[in-house]
């Protein structure tokens, strides 16, 4: 049976197919669906962790013990998880273990484009990379086998059009849920320095034998075409490739490491004018021409952003390859420009109060990754950076030791599921070395950027069991930080006096400003309405950057589809034309 | 052999277009297309604009449709139309709903909602069909049901046969709001 499947479910469809045990990973467009689809088998054991490091862990201890393992993540979580990934590749697997990595060309949600092909040569481990659905599928049970084969874990890399591109994918039946025996092996699995050299040796042997299979995996395979133009690529590129240039010879690597060097140079040398297509950074361009192979890649093809089949035709064009097509009418000459639609905090977001606060204490703000990094967009700019999960803490710690002007003026703001990922670390180095730093910790009792998912502070796992919140003031408490307040983040007046009176005091303070999630619990209160008598037109409530909120002919008003009725528009007017349509608030 | 047809949905967060792709992806296939379908999540529930591209042919290789390509397009809101009209084909269909939705920076007084986008857009494509369906989905009984008013407009455009179109709506819609999707689709299919 066929099913039309995105590469996300197909690769939880492969993980449940294929005999996969134990799944981790931790959030991250594009990857987070793959565990939301894989869940939902009873047969597999799935987990969010609370970090990409910790998954990896975990799936190299299922491994180690004999189980297949999966663990998923977006490309940047590999940066997270990439200190047990190297050590990895030295012991080795017992039972198969593959890490999806899901990069983002174009960064569609992410803050870069790293291209993590790279981590697949510097790590040595084995990569492979789908093109479409059924290929993600295929290439989970390919991977499991690899890696027991060749004792070693594989990388299966994903992009954002393979990830959220639905195809049609052939449905098998799954196959046993073996668990291999585990015996205990400290040369391989102890790496302390004298057995880590003989795994390094080893990881060697391993590599050499990869790159002769390589040569001959059904994954590497040949289009034959008009030997004229060849055309050497992988993954999304592929069907760039065979839309644009349906007769021309193409050589498709679905294991972009080790690479079959002898099959390239076999194609390379039966094609006059070979050209490389690849997203993002020459990785196979810079391998092949160290093989001393002419070729035409990134001197052709952009080293950023997203490729298209629109991209590729004008480039071949470019190069002669294609004829120039006919001029075609532009029937968009002299429309107006359409303004921008840029994502937005939802009305009701909990997350709103703290940014229009922030930035009416005019404080220097270090940011972190979530839903709330959109309150450093205009009109709310109550941000001044964002640079990975976890930095805020670390950064307003940096300030707050070097820069005495900004002493007690900077603040870090976080996410609860960020807290949990990587603040931890960061918050028990500001108690350690003596900060007078201001944390405030956005808990809105979820991960919402990436789609509401569970972590250690919900009481829900990702099967859906209960578990144990953490409490994150005894957290804080533990970590050493004696000031630590919870605020509700729609109480204007009190937000904006806690958060005076913590920046002012000395030592580490956090600020715990709880509220859940407006789309998470939806309990809207009546819509706020207008008094247009008393609307005076000043525009202070379009400073909340609120969807729901207009203003025409000098009037506020306010949509009663969108208003959640969280009032905070009634505490920031100064002429008491917004009506609150609740007492409680 | 099967022509190849590539239709854009183009909306707001929100807006149901996911619904409606879903649909249209399963009468396609019980009409013998190979489909592929592409869609950017992330932002999308944060009131962005969101598009899905709906591939159909004999054999699909990319999933993504390219400026100038797009046979149809079907848009949820009229700055979207605006937005996404460089990648209608020459001689392609544009399906309008002409609801505004605006975004922040016109909210905020940063940007203006251009004026008069059906009427610049009608004079320079020929093929433009202009609908309320938030209205007409209010009349058959549920706001919600503006998606599937516009789905019907679409499904009068491709060369699919209504009954497979009916038999994919039933299959797609939970049943309890089927009867409602089944006039909103009506409704549609007439304009
Ligand atoms: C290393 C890494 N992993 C995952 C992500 C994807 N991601 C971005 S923000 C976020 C979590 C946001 O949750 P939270 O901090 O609770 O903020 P909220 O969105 O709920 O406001 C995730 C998982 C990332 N950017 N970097």
């Amino acid at each position: 049976m066929k099913e039309l499947l995105s590469g996300n479910a197909a690769i939880a469809r492969g993980a449940y197919e294929f005999g996969v045990t134990l799944a981790a990973g931790y959030p991250g467009t594009p990857s987070t669906e793959i565990l939301e689809n894989l869940a939902r088998y009873e047969e597999v054991y799935c987990e969010w962790a609370p970090n990409e490091k910790v998954a990896l862990e975990v799936g190299i201890g299922a491994a180690m013990a004999g189980a297949r393992a999966l663990v998923t993540m977006k490309h940047v979580g590999v940066n997270v998880a990439a200190d047990p990934l190297f050590t990895a590749a030295y012991t080795g697997v017992n039972g198969g273990l593959v890490l999806v990595s899901a990069d983002d060309p174009g960064m569609h949600s992410s803050q870069n484009e790293q291209d993590n092909r790279y981590y697949a040569r510097f790590a040595k481990v084995a990569m492979l990379e789908p093109s479409d659905s059924q290929e993600a599928k295929d290439m989970v049970g390919l991977g499991l086998e690899i890696s027991e084969r060749f004792d070693i874990p594989v990388m299966l890399r994903i992009t954002t059009r393979v990830a959220h591109s639905q195809s049609m994918v052939e449905l098998g039946e799954p196959g046993p849920r073996e668990i291999k025996p585990y015996t205990k092996d400290v040369k391989k699995n102890l790496m302390v320095p004298a057995f880590g050299r003989l795994r390094r040796v080893s990881l060697a042997e391993r590599m050499a034998r990869l790159a002769e299979y390589s040569e001959t995996t059904p994954v590497n395979f040949i289009v034959r075409g008009d030997d004229n133009v060849g055309v050497i690529t992988s993954g999304i590129s592929y069907q760039f490739v065979r839309e644009v240039l349906p007769g021309a010879s193409v050589l498709k690597l679905g294991m972009t490491n080790p690479l079959p060097l002898q099959l390239i140079k076999q194609f390379a040398s039966r094609v006059k004018s070979l050209y490389v297509v690849e997203e993002l950074e020459p990785y196979l361009e810079e391998q092949i021409r160290m093989l001393g192979i002419k070729v035409t890649g990134k001197e052709l093809f952009p080293v950023t952003g997203e490729f298209s089949q629109g991209l590729v035709r004008r480039k071949f064009v470019e190069a002669g390859v294609l004829p120039a097509p006919p001029q075609a009418q532009d029937n968009t000459a002299g429309l107006p420009q359409a303004p921008p639609r840029p994502p937005v905090l939802c009305p009701g977001c909990p997350h709103r109060g703290v940014f229009y606060t922030l930035r009416n204490l005019k404080l220097t703000v270090t940011g972190d990754i979530g839903c709330y990094t959109l309150g450093g967009l205009p009109p709310l700019e109550g941000i001044d950076s964002c640079v990975c999960m976890g930095a805020s803490i670390g950064m307003a710690h940096g300030i707050d030791k070097a820069v005495p002007g900004l002493k007690g003026r900077t603040v870090a703001v976080i996410g609860d599921s960020t807290f949990l990922h990587s603040g931890i670390t960061g918050l028990l180095n500001a108690v350690y070395n003596g900060s007078d730093t201001t944390v405030i910790i956005l808990d809105n009792r979820t991960t919402a950027m990436t789609g509401h998912q569970d972590h250690p502070g919900t009481g829900r796992t990702l099967k859906g069991a209960g578990a144990p919140e953490v409490d994150l003031t005894m957290l804080c408490k533990a970590l050493g930080v004696q000031r630590v307040e919870v605020v509700d983040p729609l109480d204007l007046a009190r937000l904006k006096e806690v958060i005076k009176a913590e920046t002012a005091a000395p030592g580490p303070s956090v600020i715990i400003a709880r509220r859940p999630c407006a789309l998470l619990k939806r309990e809207p209160k009546p819509a706020v309405t207008v008094d247009r008598e008393k609307c005076k037109g000043c525009k202070m409530c379009l400073k909340l950057s609120c969807p729901a909120i207009s203003v025409t002919d000098n009037k506020s008003s306010v949509d009663a589809n969108l208003c959640v009725g969280c009032n905070l528009c009634v505490q920031v007017c100064k002429t008491g034309a917004m009506k609150g349509g609740s007492a409680d608030a | 052999m099967l022509k190849p047809v590539d239709v854009l949905m183009v909306g707001v967060g929100g807006q149901g277009t996911i619904l409606a792709s879903k649909v249209l992806a399963a009468a396609a296939r019980a009409a013998g297309y190979d489909v592929k379908m592409s869609e950017i999540h992330g932002m999308a529930q944060r009131g962005g604009s969101v598009v899905t591209q709906v591939r159909l042919g004999e054999k699909v290789h990319s999933p993504l449709i390219s400026e100038g390509e797009a046979d149809v397009i079907l848009a949820f809101e009229q700055l979207e139309a605006l937005r996404w009209l460089p990648y209608l084909k020459p001689g392609g269909t544009i399906i309008i709903n002409n609801q505004r939705i605006y975004p922040v920076p016109v909210l905020a007084g940063a940007a203006e909602y251009p004026e008069n986008i059906i009427g610049k857009i009608k004079e320079r494509v020929t093929s433009v069909l202009v609908l309320d369906a938030l209205q007409k989905a209010i009349e058959c009984g549920n706001a919600k049901a503006a998606n599937v008013v516009l789905l019907g407009a679409l499904a009068k455009q491709l060369p699919i046969e209504e009954k497979i179109w009916r038999e994919a709506l039933a299959a797609t819609v939970p049943p309890r709001f089927l009867e409602v999707n089944q006039k909103a689709f009506n409704e549609g299919a007439r304009c």
